[in-house]
């Protein structure tokens, strides 16, 4: 029973969304947008279990003085402060205490609420750090990718080597008095609209047959490992 | 004689030498006439242009073209509560059109309002309706200067209501049902007992080996189901994988760590893990806290998933589902940790960075496929066979397309009726994959 219901939804429901795809009625229609609607709620209540996890596993690491529980302090209190900033000043419009701080304390911020400076000086910020790191990743696992051991990786390396000379106005410059076909603009949009396109199409094509054949594995109860376990 | 001719001669050219050019008003007004010749020209040429263009425009309403054979019909495959006018544009090579006004009525004759303005390389213009209410149309021509042509005529009476099917998804449909037929007769195939080949996937061969690795260093193996929601197959995908890596984690005693993004793909790898350590038969191995959230920002995720490599340094991680910019933060920070590192996902975007930064990349399909490879079970390698045939079909049609053009383009260019039946031929083929 804890199987066959789970697997009469996941049937029923996937059978009925397929058969909505194809009714452009407005029956049909409202019928989608309800099940976004329920999709909003349920991702709600899982929001309960995901920081009530969250809070937990901080509040084990404090206990048991697990390795860097210092970060789990920080943790904490920056989801409490931001938790209440949010309850009490609101989100995106300024609730009746934040007005009143505002206009007592007479506060010059951009944001209209305090929620949004936290999120604009500080949540923004840091993401975009993270974002940068990227570029030296990008530049070790170059060096790494790049070693001419093989032929392959010869073949890899001289072609990342035209594109990247292809890209930047100094290899446009080398290759001005060249034919036409041999500049090296042109090499790249070559490479990148033939080979790479199709290598890239090639992938897409199993994929999208691969995303069809899950969804109706799962709608006709084949595949069950979402279940847990086997069978 | 000769002597006076001569005389004369040097006279003359004496006179003319004078005159022309040692005379230096002549000379300026040659040289001026000389500057201002082509000026002349041209500008009399700029005159003559002008003067057409001054004559092009219309002067009074009655001379601007107002649209022709206007059109009003029910969308094609929608919701109802609209209808499409159309209607022919009328010649404007001076371009003094700059759009045209709609007008509707529910009486052919009377009570027409203004219901719209489109732009003067539009010939169309969709109009939000009430079901099942009679509505006439008619455009007009706006120009430049405000000005308005007559109307055009009225157009016959259209009628918005809703449609119970999409015509333009017939194809989606038969690719569907096509493959569904193949899906269940392989299926049917596997289940009769007969064996079918699948090709080795080294990254699915190398989990067992991962999963060892950690148990016998005494490290957690990572697991990251991707970062986007469950509503993605890839996330889909990555779950049925954990199943059997949870399991195989349970019988080594062994322990996962499973980070998430999104609280519901959590709530759902907690529950496989669970039953995948129940069924291993290991059930008080079992923590809620192998399976946690961390935050629902990109970047914040990828900053605590590299603390976790960073500070519990596990032995093994496995980054299985749909990723984004942070697949290399994720992966060269696993390459510095030393950890044996299998990834997959189907973001072709992606794939480069996991395969230079991990020891094993699942890509694309092959994540699809690895519940089936994993478990062995019939029905599911039954299924990889389906899509391997929907694959051919796919080439097939593909191959068949590339040489129809071909021979359309090399021997049918100049003679129409070839050519218009090859088009056509080719169009159905395009028509199957537009949606």
């Amino acid at each position: 029973m804890r199987r066959k219901i789970p697997l009469t939804i996941a049937f029923v429901f996937g059978i009925v969304m397929i058969i909505q795809f194809f009714i452009p009625h407005p029956v049909s229609r409202d019928f989608y947008q309800t099940m976004l609607d329920w999709r909003i709620i349920v991702i709600a209540f899982t929001y309960i279990l995901a920081v009530s996890s969250l809070i937990r596993i901080h509040i084990n690491k404090v206990r048991r003085k697990k390795t860097g529980w210092g970060f789990s302090y920080v943790t904490l209190i920056s989801l409490t402060v931001t938790a209440v900033v949010g309850v009490i000043g609101g989100c995106f419009q300024p609730t009746q205490i934040t007005t009143w701080l505002i206009e007592h304390f007479n506060w010059q911020i951009e944001q209209r609420t305090v929620l949004m400076v936290i999120f604009t000086y500080i949540q923004i910020p840091m993401g975009a750090t993270m974002f940068s790191l990227l570029a030296f990743f990008i530049a070790s696992a170059a060096f790494r990718a790049f070693k001419a051991r093989n032929l392959t990786a010869i073949i890899l390396l001289l072609t990342a080597f035209v594109v990247m000379l292809g890209r930047v106005p100094i290899g446009e410059l080398i290759t001005k008095r060249l034919p036409e076909v041999l500049q090296l603009q042109n090499i790249v949009e070559w490479i990148l609209n033939y080979p790479n396109m199709a290598a890239q199409r090639g992938i897409l094509m199993g994929v999208g047959l691969g995303m069809m054949a899950t969804a109706l594995k799962i709608i006709l109860g084949i595949e069950r490992g979402y279940l847990g376990g086997g069978d | 004689m000769t002597d006076r001719l001569i005389f004369d001669r040097i006279n003359r050219w004496i006179i003319w030498e004078r005159i022309f050019v040692r005379n230096r008003a002549f000379k300026a007004i040659f040289l001026i006439f000389l500057f201002l010749f082509p000026y002349l020209i041209f500008a009399q040429e700029g005159m003559e242009e002008a003067e057409q263009n001054t004559l092009a425009p219309p002067d009074t309403i009655a001379e601007i073209l107002s649209p022709t054979e206007i059109k009003a019909s029910d969308t094609p495959n929608d919701a109802g509560e609209n209808i499409t006018v159309q209607w022919k544009s009328p010649e404007d090579e001076v371009g003094v059109i700059v759009g045209y006004e709609i007008f509707r009525s529910e009486e052919k004759e009377t009570g027409f309002e203004i219901t719209g303005f489109v732009g003067k390389a539009t010939e169309e213009f969709k109009n939000r309706t009430q079901d099942g209410v009679e509505y006439y149309y008619k455009v007009r021509t706006k120009t430049k200067d405000a000005k308005f042509s007559p109307f055009s005529e009225v157009s016959l009476v259209a009628v918005s209501r809703p449609q119970f099917f999409h015509t333009g998804r017939i194809n989606v449909l038969v690719a569907v049902l096509v493959f569904v037929s193949l899906l269940m007769f392989f299926v049917s195939t596997a289940k009769k007992g007969k064996s079918l080949f699948i090709r080795r996937i080294a990254g699915l061969d190398a989990l067992d080996e991962a999963v060892g690795r950690a148990t016998e260093m005494g490290k957690p193996i990572l697991y990251v189901p991707g970062l986007s929601s469950m509503s993605d197959v890839a996330t889909i995908a990555s779950i049925n994988i954990l199943g059997p890596v949870a399991k195989k984690v349970a019988e080594y005693e062994s322990t996962i760590l499973v980070p998430n993004r999104d609280p519901i793909v959590m709530t759902v790898a907690r529950q496989v893990v669970k039953e995948s350590f129940l069924e291993a038969g290991k059930p008080d191995a079992f923590n809620e806290d192998m399976v946690f959230f961390l935050t629902d920002s990109q970047f914040g995720y990828a900053a605590a998933v590299d603390g976790i490599m960073v500070r519990e340094k596990p032995a093994t991680n496995l980054f299985l589902g749909m990723f984004w910019a942070e697949s290399l933060i994720l992966a060269e920070t696993g390459n510095m940790t030393g950890a044996i590192q299998i990834a997959g996902t189907d973001a072709v975007a992606q794939l480069p960075f996991f395969v230079t930064a991990c020891d094993y990349t699942i890509i694309g399909e092959e994540l699809y496929a690895a519940s089936a490879y994993l478990s062995r079970t019939p029905v599911l390698v039954g299924s990889l066979k389906a899509q391997d045939m929907g694959k051919a079909v796919l080439i097939i049609i593909m191959i068949a397309m590339f040489l129809l053009a071909i021979v359309n383009a090399v021997f049918f260019i100049a003679t129409d009726t070839g050519n218009a039946f090859l088009s056509r031929i080719i169009s159905f083929f395009q028509g199957l994959f537009k949606v």
